[in-house]
């Protein structure tokens, strides 16, 4: 159960998405708003790449000694009068959340936005409980509406334009108002009426957590709507699930991050809400506070020392606001509550290389999403590794045509009497470009390229070949002479 | 300077012009290029494939190609940034500690173009003449593996001649990224029209770079729209003369 993987390969669901003019040009704007916006906060820090080291190693620190931060935090919660849940997969998780409400004897919730609750597909399985979960981002909420899935981290519904979002209000929220504009103004009211009305009825919240601080136990939420704050005060249990690398050691690893997570995502100083609670207090805010800590593939990344890195990702979605592929294609083509650079190495770490193997080759590598990530994980790195390790685990048996093919262009390529020999037989292919100097057409799967690209025509002699006959042994001993 | 010239698999192959450019370059500035015979590939496309394994013999020949030289140069960004980040990880993969230390060194005197111009032969004015409209595209290797920063502008900006136009989103990907441009070739196509309609925008009539095999890419798509902008290796350029 959840929502890690796809049905489709990428390349299959990413023609969709380009062929699909209206989505090309709401990606492209969103992205590229968001861009300037990060690149104009970020300049004005003159100790941004430091910030970065300090993130990367804060991080790096924290998963050497992931179990006893986690110890930690389970003490402080269960001292201030929270209670700790361990969750193995989603279905565990999802067990324990469905459990949790129905002994309070709700059939409602509402939500803070959480990647993680969304990664264990909570509200499917809610609902199967006959429990209505209901999102209160206002993106969230779009796509909730929409009967669609989030197609970015930070901005689910960034795939929708004004005009459609006012179709799905019109259409899925019940006492709307029928002259409702695409005003963004207008929209925003609309949501927040509705809105309103869940939060005042609500007596559960589910939240996901972007901090849980070991040494006081407290859990934080950044947000920039507020909407996450009603949901964290107002009810009275709240459950938050939290995946186990989202622990910090201390207080003070905040100041790193919360300089970082702002700027890196939503291209803001400071985000507008930062809420922080740790246990319960009598009399203030929800007298049941539930942890659920949860690890659904997260252990056995973390046994991998390369590929954790993975892990020390913030959520900022900065890599897939700077991705040209990303920019392109969608969030949808990576199949995955995490799509982008960080989900194409994410996902297929969490479930199995096998299981999302398209994925580490949605990337042509050109690294902007390294020199992007606030803790300065090695994306495209660690893209080539699960590469490596697809191929490796497909070893054995009948080699695929491109496995045949590469294995002979490295026979070929040790050895330069060989690479010769195959330049020499490339050179038929001048017969294909005789008239024009160029290449139009190939057979599979070759037609890849020639589908949009000409191919240039073999020149007439290799640079070896001109190198030998110009400047050759003979030759240089010859001018050395004259 | 003796410096020995790794003129990479492609441009040996496809664009042998790249590599006497680069040739005519060093020996215009007074040096002296060699071109170790034995040299093929550098092994990049198997080792971004996934096929790490069957990297190893290549970069092991590369090693044994390159070691007798204090200086080997590569008109090729992304080349050099794959014996710079690649081949002492694929060696340690391998388990060789022995080869992946060879190839740190060999790694550490492997110079891209425009790096070995201005950092080690200290040159910026190349005394090149090239009369045309010229529009620079930082591939993605040069600039974020290599770090080769505006050092081929300031080459470029001495040229006689030639008027340098500025490449709308010139650091986006042309959506090249070797095998990528196969395996999702759709995706690297809408990546490539961006990229030709920059370049179309700029008013230039050339569109050069570090990189044949962006070149290639760039240069395969404009010929197919029929555009008239042709693409050129820096090198090319750099060699040029009245
Ligand atoms: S990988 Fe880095 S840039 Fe991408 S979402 Fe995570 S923290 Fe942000």
């Amino acid at each position: 159960m959840g929502h890690l993987r796809g049905e489709q390969s990428f390349p299959d669901a990413a023609r969709g998405a380009l062929a699909d003019s209206q989505l090309r040009r709401n990606l492209g704007h969103a992205t590229t708003t968001i861009r300037g916006k990060r690149a104009a906060v970020v300049a004005e820090c003159d100790d941004w790449e430091e910030l970065r080291l300090a993130g990367e190693a804060l991080k790096s620190s924290t998963m050497a000694r992931l179990d006893q931060h986690l110890v930690e935090l389970e003490e402080r919660v269960t001292a201030r009068g929270g209670v700790v849940h361990w969750a193995r997969d989603a279905h565990e998780a999802n067990a324990i959340v469905t459990r949790l409400v129905r002994e309070t004897g709700e059939t409602e919730v509402v939500k803070v936005k959480s990647m993680a609750t969304q990664e264990i597909g909570l509200n499917d399985a809610l609902a199967e409980a006959g429990i209505t979960a209901q999102e209160t981002d206002l993106a969230e909420l779009i796509v909730q509406l929409g009967g669609d899935l989030g197609s970015h981290i930070l901005v689910p519904a960034i795939h929708r334009n004004r005009a459609e979002i006012r179709e799905i209000f019109l259409r899925e929220m019940p006492g709307v108002d029928p002259e409702l504009t695409a005003e963004p103004r207008r929209l925003a009211e609309a949501a927040r009426l509705y809105l309103r009305e869940r939060f005042l009825r609500a007596k559960v919240a589910i939240s996901g957590a972007n901090f849980g601080v070991a040494e006081s136990g407290t859990l934080l939420v950044v947000e920039s709507e507020g909407n996450g704050r009603m949901c964290l005060t107002l009810p009275e249990t709240l459950i938050t699930v939290m995946g186990i690398e989202k622990v910090v050691p201390t207080w003070q690893d905040l100041e790193v991050f919360l300089q970082l997570l702002p700027r890196s995502s939503t291209g803001e100083r400071m985000n507008p809400y930062t809420s922080a609670w740790t246990g319960v207090t009598p009399g203030d805010g929800p007298q049941a506070f539930h942890l659920v800590l949860l690890d659904n593939g997260r252990t056995a990344t973390l046994a991998d020392e390369v590929g954790r890195a993975a892990l020390h990702c913030i959520k900022c979605s900065a890599c897939l606001n700077v991705c040209p592929v990303y920019e392109r294609a969608g969030g949808h083509a990576y199949g995955s509550v995490y799509p982008g650079p960080i989900g194409a190495v994410l996902s297929p770490q969490l479930t199995g290389v096998e299981d999302n193997a398209s994925l580490p080759y949605a990337s042509s590598l050109c690294g902007a999403c390294f020199d992007a990530c606030p803790v300065r994980i090695d994306i495209p790195s660690l893209l080539v590794r699960l590469r490596a390790q697809h191929v490796d685990a497909n070893r054995g048996g009948v080699p695929s045509p491109e496995a045949a093919a590469m294995a002979a262009a490295s026979w070929v390529m040790a050895d330069h009497r060989r690479f010769a020999a195959a330049e020499t037989a490339s050179r038929l292919g001048r017969l294909l470009g005789r008239s024009t100097g160029r290449i139009g057409s190939l057979p599979p799967p070759l037609d890849a390229w020639t589908g949009s690209r000409d191919l240039p025509r073999p020149p007439a002699e290799s640079f070896r070949q001109w190198w030998a006959r110009e400047r050759g042994q003979g030759r240089a001993r010859e001018r050395g002479q004259s | 300077m003796r410096i020995a010239l790794f003129v990479t698999c492609l441009a040996d192959a496809v664009f042998p012009d790249v590599g006497r450019a680069t040739v005519t370059l060093l020996e215009r500035l007074g040096h002296e290029a060699v071109f170790p015979p034995t040299q093929t590939c550098c092994g990049q496309m198997h080792v971004n494939t996934g096929y790490q394994r069957e990297a190893v013999p290549l970069v092991r020949h590369h090693v044994e190609a390159f070691e007798p030289y204090d200086v080997v140069v590569a008109p090729s960004g992304s080349c050099v940034g794959s014996v710079r980040h690649q081949h002492a990880m694929v060696a340690r993969g391998a388990g060789d500690e022995a080869l992946a230390g060879r190839a740190t060194a060999v790694a550490a005197r492997t110079y891209e173009l425009s790096e070995l111009l201005v950092d080690v032969l200290g040159v910026e004015d190349v005394g090149a003449y090239f009369p045309h409209r010229v529009t620079y595209h930082p591939t993605c290797h040069s600039l974020r593996m290599l770090r080769v920063d505006d050092k081929p502008l300031r080459l470029l900006r001495q040229v006689r001649g030639m008027t340098l136009l500025e490449l709308p989103d010139a650091d986006q990907c042309c959506g090249f990224g070797g095998t990528f441009a196969l395996k999702n070739a759709d995706t690297s196509t809408a990546m490539l029209a961006d990229k030709m309609r920059n370049v179309v925008a700029s008013g230039a009539e050339v569109a050069t770079a570090g990189d044949s095999s962006c070149l290639m890419h760039i240069g395969g798509g404009l010929s197919r729209l029929r555009t008239g902008t042709r693409t050129l290796h820096l090198a090319e350029i750099l060699a040029a003369t009245a």
